[in-house]
C-alpha cells in the first residue's frame, strides 16, 4: 500500500474548485484507442515472428488482428476531434514537441504498412513485399504501442505527468499482453506457444509495473486506487491474473481454455488503459494534486536555497 | 535549444505583457464584459448563482477569458470587545501567455502560434479541436466550446494589438488594476509597485509568473497577488510538462525496443 495513501493535507484552494481543465476526450475514444492502438502493434510484432518461423495460422490471426484494431482505433481517434472533418490537419505539420503529432506520422507510416502486409496474406498476392511490410508493421508497431504512453504522460494531469518514467513500460508490457492473449484465443493451439508466452509474460510484466506506479508514493498515485479508477484497474488485475494462469495450465491442452483465458488477458489490459485514463480525470477535479505536490516542490526549492546560503 | 517549441524567439519588437495588480482590483468585472463584447464571446445564458461569492463566472474558460475572483478573509479583532472584520481579495485572471507555452508545444496542428508580440493565439481555422491543449495547460485556462468543438482562449486582443490599441480589458479597467505594455516595463513597474506595498506593511504581497526562471520561464500575464496563489485558485509552481519531453521519449523508446526484444524471446526455442 502506498505510504502516501489515506494522508490528509491541509491545502488551500478557490473555493475547492479544481485549477486545471479535465481532459475534453471520452474514455471509449481515448483509452479505447490506447489498447486497440496497442494490441494492433504488438499483433504486428507477433505476425512478424510468426512469419518467419513458419506459423501460418497464427500470422493470419494476429495481421487481421492488427488491421482491425488499428482501423478501429482511427475511427475513435478521429470521432474524438470537436471537428472531425478537419482529422488531416493533424498531418498540416511535424511537430517533435507534441505526442500527438508524432503519434500522427507513427500511424501514418505503421497503418498502410499492417494493411498491407494482411491483404498479401490473405489474397495471397505479393508474398515478398507482404512479409516485408510485416518487418515493417512490426517494428513500427512497437512504436504505436509505447507512444501512447508519453502522448498521456505530457500533460498536466497528475497522474498521468507523474507516471512518466513508468508509463511506456507499463503500456509495452500490456499491449504485449493483449496480442498474446488475443492470438492464444484465436490462432491454432498447435501454433500458439510464442502467444501463450506473450500474453503470460506481457501480463506479468504488467502486473509488476502498474503496481509499481500505484506505490510510487507521489500524491496523485491514490487516484489509482479510489473511485471508478480503482474498480477498473482491480478488474484489471483479476482479469489478467486469471488469464495467465489459466494460460499457463490449460493453454496447450484445451481449446476452450487456451480462448477463455486468452480473452480475459486482453480484457485485464484493457481494463488498465480506461482505469489509468479515469485516474487522470480525477486528478484534474481536485484542486489537492495541483496544490500539494507544488507546495512541496517550493518548500524543498527554498531548502535548499537556504542550505545553499548557510553553507556559503 | 530550449527542449519546448522555439521556447521565445526573437520576435523583434519588444515583448507585450499584462500586469495584473490585484490590490488596485476592485472587482467591478469590466473586464470580463469588455472582453466579451470585444471578441465576440458566447454569453454563458445558464446564468447560474454560485452562491458562494459575487464570482458566477467560477473560472477561465472557451466563454470566459477575464475572470474575476473573490475571496472573503476574516480579519481577526485585536481589541477582544470588537468584532472580526472582513478583507476582500479580488483578482482578475486570463491567459498567461507563458514563455514555455505547453499548449503551444503540444498542438499538433500547429493551430496555437507565437504571434509577433510574443502572445499565444489560436487560428480558429486551423485547430480541429483535439483538445490535447486543454491537458496540457498547467493552469486550466484553455478549454473547448462543446457546441463547437474547437478550443478558445484569451488573443491579448490579437487584433487590437495589430493597430496599436491596448487589449480592451485593459482599456475597461478604471482602477489601472490591469496594465498592458512591453513586458520588460511592466516587470520594473511591479517590482517597484511590491516593494511600495512591503513598506506599508503587505506583507502577503508577491509577485506570481514575474520570473523567467520558473517552470514556464515567465508569464506574459504576471500578477501582483496579496495572499497565496492557490488562494485564488492559481498552481503555486507550474511547469510546462514538455520540459520532461526527451527523457519521455527516450523512456518510450526504451519500452518500443524491449517489447521488440521479448517478442524475439518468446519464439525462442518454442514448439511447434
Amino acid at each position: 500500500m502506498s505510504p502516501r495513501r489515506g494522508r490528509t493535507e491541509e491545502f488551500t484552494s478557490y473555493y475547492g474548485r479544481p485549477i486545471l481543465k479535465e481532459p475534453t476526450w471520452q474514455a471509449l475514444d481515448i483509452a479505447g484507442y490506447i489498447f486497440a492502438g496497442g494490441l494492433a502493434g504488438a499483433s504486428s510484432i507477433l505476425a512478424a515472428g510468426a512469419q518467419h518461423t513458419d506459423r501460418p495460422g497464427l500470422e493470419r490471426s494476429a495481421k487481421l488482428t492488427a488491421l482491425a484494431a488499428i482501423s478501429a482505433s482511427v475511427v475513435a481517434l478521429v470521432h474524438d476531434l470537436g471537428r472531425p472533418e478537419r482529422f488531416v490537419n493533424m498531418l498540416r505539420v511535424a511537430k517533435p514537441t507534441s505526442p500527438m503529432s508524432v503519434g500522427s506520422w507513427i500511424l501514418s507510416a505503421y497503418g498502410p504498412l499492417a494493411g498491407a502486409t494482411a491483404a498479401a496474406n490473405v489474397l495471397g498476392i505479393f508474398p515478398r513485399a507482404g512479409k516485408a511490410a510485416g518487418i515493417g508493421a512490426g517494428i513500427t508497431g512497437s512504436a504505436v504501442a509505447t507512444y501512447t504512453a508519453v502522448l498521456l504522460a505530457d500533460t498536466a494531469v497528475p497522474t498521468w505527468h507523474d507516471a512518466h518514467e513508468r508509463l511506456p513500460f507499463v503500456f509495452a508490457s500490456s499491449a504485449a499482453a493483449s496480442a498474446g492473449g488475443l492470438a492464444a484465443a484465436l490462432a491454432p493451439i498447435a501454433q500458439g506457444q510464442p502467444a501463450r508466452r506473450m500474453a503470460i509474460g506481457g501480463a506479468a510484466a504488467e502486473i509488476a509495473l502498474s503496481v509499481a506506479v500505484e506505490r510510487s508514493g507521489n500524491l496523485s498515485a491514490e487516484t489509482l486506487h479510489e473511485g471508478r479508477a480503482g474498480v477498473l484497474l482491480r478488474l484489471s488485475k483479476a482479469f489478467t491474473v486469471g488469464g495467465a494462469v489459466g494460460l499457463a495450465l490449460g493453454g496447450r491442452s484445451s481449446r476452450g481454455v487456451s480462448t477463455l483465458s486468452g480473452l480475459a488477458v486482453a480484457a485485464g489490459s484493457a481494463l488498465l488503459r480506461f482505469g489509468f485514463f479515469e485516474a487522470g480525470r480525477a486528478s484534474t477535479r481536485d484542486p489537492k494534486y495541483v496544490v500539494v505536490p507544488q507546495r512541496e516542490r517550493l518548500a524543498a526549492r527554498q531548502e535548499a536555497a537556504v542550505g545553499a546560503d548557510t553553507m556559503g | 535549444m530550449s527542449t519546448t517549441q522555439l521556447g521565445m524567439p526573437t520576435i523583434g519588437v519588444p515583448r507585450k505583457g499584462f500586469f495584473t495588480d490585484t490590490s488596485l482590483c476592485i472587482g467591478c468585472k469590466a473586464c470580463e464584459v469588455a472582453c466579451k463584447e470585444w471578441n465576440q464571446i458566447p454569453a454563458d445564458t445558464s446564468l447560474k448563482l454560485t452562491g458562494e461569492s459575487f464570482d458566477n463566472t467560477s473560472s477561465l474558460g472557451a466563454d470566459t477569458w477575464r475572470h474575476v475572483a473573490f475571496i472573503e478573509q476574516k480579519v481577526p479583532a485585536t481589541d477582544p470587545s470588537a468584532h472580526d472584520g472582513v478583507k476582500w481579495l479580488m483578482s482578475s485572471d486570463v491567459c498567461k501567455h507563458c514563455t514555455h507555452a505547453a499548449c503551444l508545444d503540444v498542438c499538433p496542428t500547429g493551430a496555437l502560434f507565437r504571434t509577433e508580440h510574443g502572445t499565444v493565439v489560436v487560428q480558429q481555422d486551423v485547430c480541429n479541436g483535439c483538445g490535447y491543449c486543454v491537458s496540457a495547460c498547467p493552469y486550466g485556462v484553455i478549454d473547448q466550446r462543446k457546441e463547437d468543438g474547437r478550443v478558445f482562449k484569451c488573443t491579448m486582443c490579437y487584433d487590437r494589438l495589430g493597430a496599436g490599441e491596448e487589449p480592451a480589458c485593459a482599456k475597461a479597467c478604471p482602477t489601472k488594476s490591469i496594465q498592458y505594455g512591453e513586458l520588460d516595463e511592466l516587470r520594473e513597474r511591479a517590482d517597484a509597485r511590491l516593494e511600495e506595498l512591503h513598506e506599508r506593511g503587505e506583507e502577503g504581497a508577491q509577485l506570481y509568473g514575474r520570473d523567467p526562471e520558473d517552470g514556464v520561464g515567465g508569464d506574459g500575464a504576471f500578477f501582483l497577488l496579496l495572499d497565496e496563489p492557490e488562494t485564488y485558485g492559481l498552481p503555486p509552481d507550474p511547469i510546462v510538462t514538455t520540459r520532461d519531453l526527451p527523457a519521455m521519449w527516450k523512456r518510450a523508446a526504451g519500452a518500443a525496443a524491449s517489447l521488440l526484444a521479448g517478442a524475439a524471446l518468446v519464439f525462442w526455442g518454442a514448439r511447434k
